[in-house]
């Protein structure tokens, strides 16, 4: 059978994927995207939808300001808006010993180009009266904001595809392999597809190739604890995140206009590669409701109607991996975004798509490369590889 | 050895018959119900202090609701009984309840699911105007509280219920100005072989009928539901239906009580893991098990209208059934004999149970019909339109995946009430077998939980560690 050939093949329909497969149709390349389910559906559609800057390691800045302009390209860019609301965000604490870390921590963002306002907890009360008296102090990024989660991989996917990209859904990969100067990708269905780039953005799923191609990483996977309330009027603009050393204390919430309030923090749940599933565990529930009441009093006359988790991928370092591959030409990472990939989706596509296609990236991205993790080990056949 | 411990999950025919084998064994099972009293929703007990008499509330099947409720209070002191409480989770051995605000993990060994079912429902347009019910929901109010749900009642979809419901009704003295049954009479011709199975329910059957005739009741059968009229602010005026003569009608009503047989509540056991089938004849997934109710999943069993929608005998069989297989799976001796009678009496009560759903077919081509603008998802507001444009626009062909780009059963309900008309749009609009569209995963809390909801104080009563070796 001979290989359906094109410039590019991304593994994986998630939205670096499928951001990637956009922005290289962009830039003239040919491109398959090859999913083994359906575009978005594990991670990039379960998570919280967040398109907030603030509150990252300050290396991410420049990719998520990068990200951030491409989000308000939207409707424009690709044809719907992926209900993206500029809403602003608010990040809050309850110590007083990290309200010094919000300051220090605005400062940073200020030098990458991020201008955060600070709100003593006077100002806090003046600004957001819905706020409950344990908040101390908040930093509010006016240009962040929220977006829905389950429509924005397959957005850009069909975005790519009437561009010309052929996204192809239910093609589980089963094998990977450096073929002379091109890749050679067998689905489980028996077809096959070559290229002389591949990009492997396949989330918690992309140890199975990096180790393959000989870059063993140590990934583990979880899901985040989500859940929604039943719909109220609409009122609170802000996307709200609660930042503390204690994790329980974790919780961003956000309201969608239709009324729902959608949160989520503490403890991550359980989540497996290999049933493909993650699961809410309910015991969290009661911290999250009361975390939801600290934050947001008015909020506990709600009831609760549905939680849900995804699998995530997680890095040693709380890091992605990101840009080529250290021991293979034309191979490509995008994957392990760690629980705050969403903001980023627009980025790095943008930013994969022009390192495929011009080998370099005006954008940063040295703390994310795969190299990082060159001395935990070694080995693996560059030519012929097993990818499962 | 404790006693191993049991958790039953519906205080309906099959969860007290369940209890009582359980209980006849020495054991002591918990039985988790939502209701405040015991009786499921068929044998509905009305509150403490109210004293219509039993013929009234239950009719021909008094009798059997009599007996259910004694079979109940007899065991009460036998059991842990949880009623008022909500099962809204389950994990591997745990089932997480709430009852009054305050939540719990009851641990189990064998969990028993007869949780019934809700009505099916297919979509009329109006029908989210207020004065719509299911019939299920008519029901209760008059079961409970001795209310009908409008003064000018018409009563709209098929299946046995209809005429039950709105036989109930004419007898508590309701004005009933119709009842219009989507399944031709032919139908019924067509299923008598098989319904014959049950010659004395075949009876009951015609009695409704005669209830209603003997009441001047109009009975349309073979009608085609077009709209329900009405305004926002004051619900519904009347509905208009066509006949098989071609003919359009309207009625002038104040209350509509509408459904197409019964759907499984089988949220619990989607939760516990149990694996699904899509049954033909009841043209929607359900539960698999085994004969006797055991579950794909070791464990966890199934009896009642939750797995196969057979009705309340059918239940107590079941319950039963299910209840010996708990016995057995967990070392206890059990009796043959008896088991292969219940077999034999639920292979019966299968076989009439495929004649109801030959004489009172599911509608799946009205889903087809509806308008763009019928709504379809009553809690979010979702069109038959909208889902349409998901499978033209957005390329979705299966139910999670419409879920995801349209709200479709995302609100309260959480797709119980449009999951299985959603379905047949979908199904239509991608020229795929309603099967192959899948079914909603269900995703916790089963119903809503209040914000205020707080775990239990430990230890609880139900997590015993007396047996537990002490940990260094």
């Amino acid at each position: 059978m001979s290989p359906m050939k094109a410039d590019v093949i991304v593994l994986g329909g998630g939205f670096m994927g499928a951001a990637t497969a956009f922005f290289l149709r962009q830039r003239g390349r040919s491109v398959i995207l090859l999913e083994r389910g359906r575009v978005g559906q594990q991670a990039s559609g379960t998570n919280f939808g967040n398109v907030r800057r603030q509150a990252r390691h300050l290396l991410q800045l420049p990719l998520a300001n990068r990200s951030r302009a491409l989000w308000g390209r939207l409707p424009q860019l690709i044809g719907e808006d992926l209900e993206f609301m500029p809403s602003g965000h608010l990040r809050l604490v309850y110590d007083p010993q990290r309200v010094a870390m919000l300051e220090q921590h605005a400062r940073g963002c200020a030098e990458h180009g991020l201008p955060l306002q600070l709100f003593s907890q006077a100002a806090l009360r003046k600004r957001f009266p819905y706020l409950g008296p344990d908040v101390l102090a908040g930093s509010y990024s006016p240009e962040d904001g929220h977006a829905n989660p389950r429509l924005a991989a397959p957005g850009f996917a069909r975005a790519a595809a009437r561009l010309g990209a052929h996204v192809i859904e239910q093609a589980e990969v089963s094998h990977a392999a450096k073929v002379g100067e091109d890749f050679e990708v067998h689905t489980t269905d028996g077809r096959v597809f070559a290229a002389p780039a591949l990009q492997v953005s396949v989330g918690a799923w992309a140890q199975r190739f990096a180790q393959a191609f000989g870059e063993p990483v140590d990934m583990s996977t979880h899901g985040p604890q989500m859940g929604v309330t039943e719909p109220v009027p609409y009122g609170l603009i802000e996307v709200l995140g609660a930042s503390s050393e204690r994790v329980e204390e974790i919780l961003y919430l956000r309201q969608i206009p239709r009324g729902n309030i959608i949160f989520g923090g503490g403890p991550r749940g359980p989540a497996s590669i290999e049933t493909n599933r993650a699961a809410y565990v309910p015991d969290r529930l009661f911290n999250q409701v009361q975390q939801l009441q600290r934050l947001v009093p008015a909020l506990g006359a709600l009831q609760v109607i549905r939680t849900w988790s995804g699998v995530e991928g997680y890095l040693p370092d709380d890091r992605p991996v990101m840009g080529p591959s250290a021991t293979t030409p034309g191979l490509f990472y995008a994957f392990g975004f760690c629980g705050h990939g969403f903001q980023l989706g627009p980025g790095v596509g943008d930013v994969m798509a022009e390192l495929i296609d011009r080998g370099h990236t005006t954008t940063p991205i040295e703390p994310f490369l795969m190299q990082r993790f060159a001395e935990v080990g070694q080995g693996g056949n560059q030519t012929t590889v097993a990818a499962r | 050895m404790a006693a191993p411990r049991v958790v039953i999950v519906g205080a309906g025919p099959a969860g007290v018959r369940c209890a009582q084998a359980l209980v006849a064994a020495g054991w002591r099972p918990t039985v988790v119900d939502e209701s405040r009293r015991d009786g499921g929703q068929i044998y509905r007990r009305q509150p403490e202090g109210f004293t219509r008499p039993a013929r009234a509330l239950y009719g021909s099947e008094a009798p059997k609701a009599q007996a259910l409720h004694a079979s109940f209070d007899a065991l009460r002191p036998h059991i842990d009984h949880r009623s008022d409480t909500l099962a809204w989770h389950a994990q591997p051995g745990r089932l997480h309840v709430v009852h009054q605000g305050v939540a719990d993990v009851i641990r189990w060994d064998a969990l028993v699911i007869c949780t019934g079912a809700t009505d099916r429902l297919m979509p009329v347009p109006g029908w989210q105007l207020a004065g719509c019910y299911s019939l299920g929901a008519a029901q209760v109010a008059l079961k409970s509280q001795a209310c009908a749900v409008g003064e000018r009642l018409v009563f709209a979809g098929s299946g046995p219920l209809l005429y039950l419901v709105a036989a109930q009704h004419v007898k508590a003295g309701a004005k009933v100005a119709a009842v219009l049954d989507t399944a031709p009479w032919q139908a019924s011709l067509r299923a008598l072989p098989d319904m014959a199975a049950r010659p004395g329910v075949l009876l009951k059957g015609l009695g409704l009928l005669a209830t209603l005739a003997r009441h001047r009741v109009p009975v349309h059968r073979g009608v085609r539901l077009m709209a329900i009229d009405g305004e926002a602010n004051t619900g519904v005026h009347g509905i208009r239906f066509s006949t098989p003569d071609g003919q359009a009608h309207t009625l002038a009503c104040d209350a509509v009580a509408m459904g197409h047989h019964l759907r499984a509540e089988s949220q619990l056991a989607d939760l516990s893991g149990c694996a699904f089938q899509f049954d033909e004849a009841a043209q929607q997934w359900l539960p698999q098990a085994d004969a006797d109710g055991r579950s794909s999943v070791t464990g966890v069993y199934l009896a009642g209208d939750g797995l196969r929608l057979q009705g309340a005998d059918a239940a107590e069989a079941a319950g039963r059934l299910a209840a010996l297989a708990v016995l057995q799976d967990l070392g206890h001796p059990v009796d043959d004999g008896e088991r292969q009678r219940l077999r034999d009496e639920l292979a019966v009560m299968a076989r009439f149970h495929q004649g109801l759903a030959t004489a009172f077919p599911w509608p799946a081509e009205a889903a087809a019909k509806l308008s763009d603008d019928t709504v379809v998802c009553r809690c979010e507001g979702i069109t038959a339109g909208q889902l349409r444009d998901t499978v033209r626009g957005r390329g979705a062909c299966e139910l999670n995946r419409v879920k995801a780009f349209s709200r479709l059963g995302m609100g309260r309900c959480q797709g119980r009430y449009c999951g299985l008309a959603g379905a047949e749009v979908i199904a239509h609009a991608t020229g795929l077998p309603v099967a192959d569209i899948g079914r909603l995963r269900a995703q916790g809390p089963l119903k809503p939980i209040g914000m205020a909801v707080q775990p239990a104080p430990l230890p609880t009563t139900t997590t015993h560690t007396a047996h537990q070796e002490p940990s260094a």
